[in-house]
């Protein structure tokens, strides 16, 4: 009897349960679009962020006191980092968060016309082979992706080979000297004089601009710097900082045993750091902090807004439940008035019309899902140019909102069926 | 000790006294009607009889309790238990079949039993109309699934509220019959209704005024007259007449035309 009751509302009233299981599908929707795109936006907020540059810096560790002291920048100071330990930053425990990075060696050149100017030696696209088996191509290519390519293209070094001798120059130092792709250019080291030829002509915006960029073995024959790098640059996804993460930047010594395994096991900018100073000899990495901030900073504010989009999105729904719910309530009241006079107890007929409500709300909420799914391919493929994961535990956390939000859209409703006397529908007080 | 017994009982909203000091008793097996002018207290009467309402003073013995103190969730069980309802504008589940809506009386009273159904609908004239929906039934045919959804579960009193106030006068004969019917098969009927005719019928007519009990009539003719064949029910000529089915030879009467066939 009571299934025919259900089966008997469900069908009298389709038009108005079809309403309620849109409202329910429109909540759930965006409830689903939104926590799946805020699940998966960290990466990809992070990997957005990675295309501004580099998150972490690795310079040799006398150059780093002296740069605390002096602030004198790396690379000045006669310490050096070794270019064959760079392949070790892929083997530590978060190998995996390591998106990018680039070694550095920046020397001073003579042009033929006497002037002196900044060579830096770097990694663009190049191409490692990793005791892991992984292959990666690193470099500035990717970690400087702003980078307007004015003339020529990137420099490419898996086809140029080693023995092309090819550089790219900053706009400024370009225009001083006339040059433009396919430009040779005269320069004189400390320990060798090259002739390199200009591969593309970049604006960066800031100093790189009047500076030489070539490839590393170049620069190290300039200076006769075989094998020696003075910073890394490391592109890392990373967690934002929280307490713990603050603390173990300054001392990971005063962490207790458990606190220590909780940060090195997450993907704190800090922890990240740590592990690589643990396999760069005598090298000091610390977060470029501005990034690493604004980082944080901006992927929590996405997160917020999000939760407040599906917040105002399941408010939305069970207002819009309320009122139909309750409408439907209303509609009935002579049926529900007829029931309590025949016996039913309050308990019986709101269990009725919760369930009612309840096979309307997962048939809505099962299209919602699907629909949600579907917006969340649209802002992953518009907004960050890829898909979305589903993340697993956005179904039960969906799930429990669609319950939520219809149980308290239903709240007035039930409380006027509760209300609701016999005597005042099925005949009036005289 | 009598089945029914109001004791100055008052309803008052704000000012007004829709019920004013009423005492009355009613016994086991009696048929009783309650007779008033719109707004002499009727229905609110009814209500509180009924267990849908609670007077303001007084108190209300059904069966010796007083239902006056009662909590609301008693009040519906003591109404599931021990009352049959009847109203004018019959109340039946438009999605139901005849037949479910006499189940649905008893699913709230305890287990649905389609056989025992079907007989009460077959005391009332209708086995045969048991799968039709309300909508595929006259007025007399649904208030007569009334009467079996509210004699369905053996109550102590049946308590009709202008059970022929909306039909014609060939079914509102057909009603008064089965209640003839009942009360001789020892049912108590308190039956409200605004036609004098239907009241004369009773054995005892309340008359209500103005919240008071104005009134209250013996009928000395009382006889308990029937118009139904026992061993077959209803006769199949009146029930088509009452159905508006032309049979040239069934009695006709003039007069009231009140409902008609739905």
């Amino acid at each position: 009897m009571f299934w025919r009751m259900i089966r008997g509302t469900l069908v009298r009233q389709w038009k108005k349960m079809l309403m309620i299981a849109f409202t329910i599908a429109l909540g759930a929707s965006l409830a689903s679009a939104m926590l799946s795109v805020m699940l998966d936006v960290g990466d990809k907020v992070n990997q957005e962020l990675k295309t501004y540059g580099a998150n972490i810096t690795v310079v040799p560790k006398s150059a780093s006191v002296l740069s605390d002291l002096y602030e004198v920048e790396g690379g000045q100071t006669g310490a050096y980092l070794q270019e064959d330990e760079l392949g070790k930053i892929k083997t530590i425990f978060w190998a995996f968060n390591i998106v990018d990075y680039a070694p550095f060696l920046d020397v001073n050149v003579t042009a033929d016309d006497g002037t002196q100017i900044r060579c830096v030696g770097s990694w663009f696209n190049h191409h490692m082979e990793l005791p892991t088996g992984e292959q990666l191509d690193a470099g500035i290519t990717s970690l400087r992706s702003w980078w307007e390519i004015k003339s020529g293209a990137w420099l490419d070094e898996q086809t140029a080979g080693d023995s092309a001798q090819l550089c790219m120059v900053g706009s400024a130092l370009a225009e001083k000297y006339g040059l433009t792709a396919g430009s040779t250019i005269h320069l004189t080291g400390e320990m060798s004089d090259q002739t390199l030829t200009v591969a593309g002509v970049f604006d960066a915006g800031g100093e790189e601009d009047d500076q030489i960029f070539a490839p590393l073995n170049t620069v190290q024959a300039f200076a006769g710097l075989d094998g020696k790098i003075d910073s890394i640059e490391v592109s890392a996804l990373t967690t934002p900082d929280n307490e713990l993460a603050e603390r173990a930047a300054k001392d990971p010594g005063s962490l207790t045993v458990s606190q220590y395994e909780t940060w090195y096991c997450t993907c704190y900018v800090s922890s990240i750091c740590y592990q690589i100073q643990e396999v760069i000899t005598d090298s000091v990495a610390s977060a470029v902090r501005q990034v690493a901030d604004s980082e944080g900073a901006i992927l929590d504010k996405t997160k917020l807004l999000m939760a407040l989009i599906t917040i105002l999105s399941l408010i939305g729904a069970a207002l819009g439940i309320c009122n139909l719910v309750t409408a439907s309530v209303m509609e009935r009241s002579s049926e529900i008035g007829l029931m309590k006079a025949i016996g039913a107890q309050n308990g019986i007929i709101s269990g009725l019309v919760l369930t009612e409500i309840f096979i309307t709300a997962i048939f809505g909420g099962l299209l919602g899902f699907a629909a949600g799914f579907g917006f969340a391919q649209i802002i992953g493929h518009t907004v960050f140019g890829s898909a979305i994961t589903m993340k697993p535990m956005v179904i039960p956390i969906v799930a429990i909102l669609v319950v939520l939000v219809t149980l308290a859209g239903s709240i007035p409703a039930i409380r006027m069926l509760l209300h609701l006397r016999p005597a005042e529908v099925l005949h009036g007080g005289h | 000790m009598s089945l029914l017994e109001l004791k100055n009982v008052y309803k008052i909203y704000g000012e007004l006294h829709a019920l004013d000091n009423v005492s009355l008793k009613v016994e086991k097996g009696e048929w009783v009607s309650i007779m008033g002018p719109s707004g002499s207290g009727k229905s609110t009467m009814m209500n509180i009889i009924g267990c849908m309402d609670k007077p303001t003073k007084g108190e209300v013995l059904l069966d010796g309790v007083d239902i006056s103190r009662e909590s609301a969730r008693n009040l519906t069980t003591i109404r599931r238990d021990k009352i049959g309802l009847i109203f004018q504008q019959f109340h039946l589940v438009n999605y139901l079949t005849a037949l479910e809506n006499v189940m649905l009386a008893q699913y709230y009273h305890s287990m649905p039993d389609e056989k025992e159904a079907l007989e009460a609908l077959d005391r009332v004239g209708l086995a045969d109309r048991a799968g039709h929906l309300p909508s595929q039934l006259s007025g007399g045919e649904q208030q007569r699934v009334c009467v079996a959804r509210a004699l369905i579960n053996y109550p102590e009193i049946i308590l009709a509220d202008e059970p022929t106030g909306n039909l014609d006068e060939a079914n509102e004969e057909i009603v008064v019959d089965l209640f003839h019917k009942l009360h001789n098969e020892g049912t108590t009927l308190i039956v409200v209704t605004h036609d004098p005719e239907v009241a004369e019928v009773a054995q005892r007519t309340l008359v209500l005024r103005s919240g008071r009990l104005a009134k209250e009539i013996v009928n000395e003719n009382f006889t308990g007259k029937i118009h139904f064949d026992e061993s077959e029910g209803f006769r199949k000529e009146e029930v088509k007449a009452a159905n508006g089915i032309q049979q040239p030879e069934a009695p006709q009467k003039s007069g009231k035309k009140k409902g008609g066939k739905k």
